[in-house]
């Protein structure tokens, strides 16, 4: 393999990206026009970082009429960052929690104000205590709410208990019962992972294209009487439009943050996010191969590229978001499906990289998506040469 | 060192309804300029087609160089120039990144990507359009830039699949002094036209196929003299067309 012939392939598709207006469209502005569309009519400029956090109080307190749990629950109130709703029952609280109507449940168990109460009467004594915890449910789609939340919760206990910074023993135990998989937080912050994803699928269609046309002009034919050998000329698309797909992740990157997608994650993550955009553009070549073997001219291609754009835009982006739960399980068998989901992992539930939920879709993307450009370079050598 | 650039042996090549080229049989000398003439749908472009390793004959042989068309396709890639039929071109770049893209597709370095495309637009007459993106080009003119990306790598054996058609007279003739020189480089040619003066003009040898047939060879005098008329047009629409009537 001459690197020299790769590269002048690679700069060549390159300049075709520049300078061909309907490429220039269809690759970057047309995503990022949707983007913004998408993003601005789901209400995304500023408004999605909420400076109050919605908590629910379920009170299961028995003890001294209730007195302390009703002190406890005032005082969440004169927080100005947390908006209180008081819940009789707990399921009511856990289904608004999951539901993304609130980020957080504290569950007031029975023994709360026997327990501040003992505390009072003995505070230095701790084995005289009524010992208490207290469960809290957080939103785990809401990274801002894991993190922001408990502390909160814990200061306003704190001074109750009238605790100074030394004592660090306590009747009570703030205990993070569980994190709740929350089905709808910001809408952005919601949809932004599967934006990345979306751009790039309509790499399919230029990459049908561009072979296609290229075989109808005869500049396919030149380029296979020159001495460039089949895996030059490979290795020049994929690796063009690797390019491409990481232009548009990182055009979409910036057209969902300033538009209010900030997720709080580290470095590691975006990363790891440009990574699955790069691996997953590979299938794009693939399907754009497999288009570009079927068509039999370049306008014909064009149409028959959808045959794999929409079910990757529907079933594995926002834009199917909503869809049914057959929908959702035939997501399954589209790669932008794993992409999302691994996205979406790691931007809204805060996934670690190395988690199994991470892994597994990396795996799934990666091994997909090489199987697919398998596929396509066979079959298009089959019906063309190469 | 053979003194045969091309020889082709008993070539066929079938399509699934048409017999496009016929046990054609053909040798052409190092540094000839050797001429395929022939009514359209011939089979010109057939033959030339599998020299330069773009089908596969259904029979026969083809050497170049002594290099297998087939089995040596890598070796006559870097041996063969191929003006191919249609005038094909990047649209998207300018006439000098279109050939500086096939100076590095034959691995050739920097300088000499620079000086050959200058000469060439030179010989061309293209060198104030050289910047200009080709798809604002004119026929003619891509035509001319076409010819010369088939000639970028100095390549010992040219294939010229009607290179001068759709254009003016002035290029035609500029087209013509080029390939002449080529010849005095010792560069073997193979050139289809539908031309006759063209042929006429520039060939050592001429043959002329129809039906995939090969059914006149010899030098343009040689054929006008067998054949007893005025010139090669003369000798084309008598072989050609008489082979017509008698299908009929
Ligand atoms: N890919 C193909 N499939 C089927 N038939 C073909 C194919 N390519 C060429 N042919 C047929 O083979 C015959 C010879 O075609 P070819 O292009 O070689 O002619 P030609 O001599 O170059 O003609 P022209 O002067 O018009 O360029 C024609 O009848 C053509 O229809
Ligand atoms: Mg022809």
């Amino acid at each position: 393999m001459k690197v020299q012939r790769v590269l002048a392939l690679t700069k060549k598709e390159m300049m075709k990206t520049i300078r061909e207006p309907a490429v220039l469209f269809m690759i970057f502005l047309f995503p990022i026009v949707f983007v913004f569309a998408f993003g601005a009519s789901l209400g995304g400029f500023g408004g999605s970082q909420t400076a109050t956090y919605q908590v629910g109080v379920v009170n299961l307190d028995l003890g001294g009429s209730q007195h302390w749990s009703q002190v406890f629950t005032n005082n969440l109130s004169n927080m100005t960052i947390l908006k209180v709703n008081v819940y009789t029952d707990n399921q009511t609280a856990q289904s608004d929690l999951s539901q993304g109507k609130i980020q957080a449940v504290i569950l007031i168990p029975a023994s709360f104000s026997d327990s501040i109460t003992s505390y009072n009467t003995a505070p230095n004594h701790p084995s005289q205590w009524v010992n208490t915890t207290v469960p809290l449910y957080l939103d785990k789609g809401s990274l801002v709410a894991t993190q922001a939340i408990p502390p909160i919760f814990q200061q306003v206990l704190g001074g109750m208990l009238n605790q100074n910074q030394q004592t660090t023993q306590s009747p009570i135990q703030l205990q993070t019962a569980s994190l709740v998989e929350v089905k709808q937080s910001s809408a952005l912050d919601f949809i932004a992972p599967g934006m990345f994803t979306f751009a790039s699928i309509f790499l399919i269609m230029m990459v049908a294209q561009s072979f296609t046309q290229d075989r109808e002009n005869g500049m396919m034919k030149r380029i296979r009487i020159s001495p460039t050998t089949p895996t030059e000329f490979m290795a020049s698309q994929v690796i063009s439009y690797m390019g491409i797909a990481l232009i548009q992740a990182t055009l979409v990157f910036a057209m969902t943050y300033a538009m209010g997608f900030k997720p709080a994650v580290g470095v590691p993550a975006y990363v790891f996010a440009f990574i699955l955009v790069l691996v997953f553009s590979v299938s794009n070549v693939g399907f754009g191969l497999i288009t570009a073997s079927i068509a039999k001219s370049s306008s014909a291609a064009t149409g028959l590229s959808f045959l794999f754009v929409l079910p990757q835009l529907f079933l594995g982006t926002f834009v199917g978001a909503s869809l049914s739960g057959d929908a959702q399980i035939a997501g399954k068998f589209v790669p932008s499906y794993y992409v999302t989901d691994a996205l979406t992992s790691v931007f809204l539930r805060g996934a670690p990289l190395g988690s199994v939920t991470i892994l597994v879709d990396l795996a799934v993307v990666s091994v997909s998506c090489v199987a697919i450009l398998a596929i396509g370079i066979v079959l298009y050598a089959k019906y063309y040469k190469i | 060192m053979e003194e045969s650039a091309i020889i082709i042996e008993n070539l066929t090549k079938k399509f699934e309804d048409k017999t496009a080229v016929e046990d054609l049989s053909l040798q052409v000398s190092k540094g000839e300029l050797f001429g395929l003439l022939g009514p359209n749908g011939a089979g010109k472009t057939t033959a030339i087609n599998i020299l330069c390793g773009l089908i596969k004959p259904t029979s026969g042989t083809a050497k170049i160089y002594g290099y297998d068309v087939q089995k040596d396709a890598q070796k006559v890639k870097e041996l063969i120039g191929v003006c191919i039929q249609e005038t094909a071109i990047y649209p998207y770049l300018t006439g000098v990144e279109n050939l500086a893209l096939f100076g590095n597709l034959y691995a050739m370095n920097k300088k000499t990507i620079k000086e050959r495309s200058n000469m060439l637009l030179t010989k061309m007459g293209l060198t104030e359009d050289a910047k200009r993106i080709t798809a604002k080009y004119s026929g003619g003119m891509k035509r001319r830039l076409s010819l010369a990306l088939a000639l970028i790598h100095d390549p010992q054996i040219a294939f010229l699949d009607e290179p001068t058609v759709a254009m003016d007279p002035q290029s035609r003739h500029a087209v013509w002094d080029f390939i002449k020189e080529q010849k005095t480089k010792g560069k073997t040619i193979i050139l289809t036209t539908h031309y006759m003066e063209e042929a006429e003009e520039l060939c050592d040898r001429i043959g002329i196929i129809d039906h995939g047939k090969l059914i006149a060879l010899g030098t343009p005098k040689e054929l006008i003299a067998k054949n007893q008329v005025k010139n090669l047009e003369e000798v084309f629409i008598q072989l050609t067309g008489r082979n017509m009537r008698e299908e009929l």
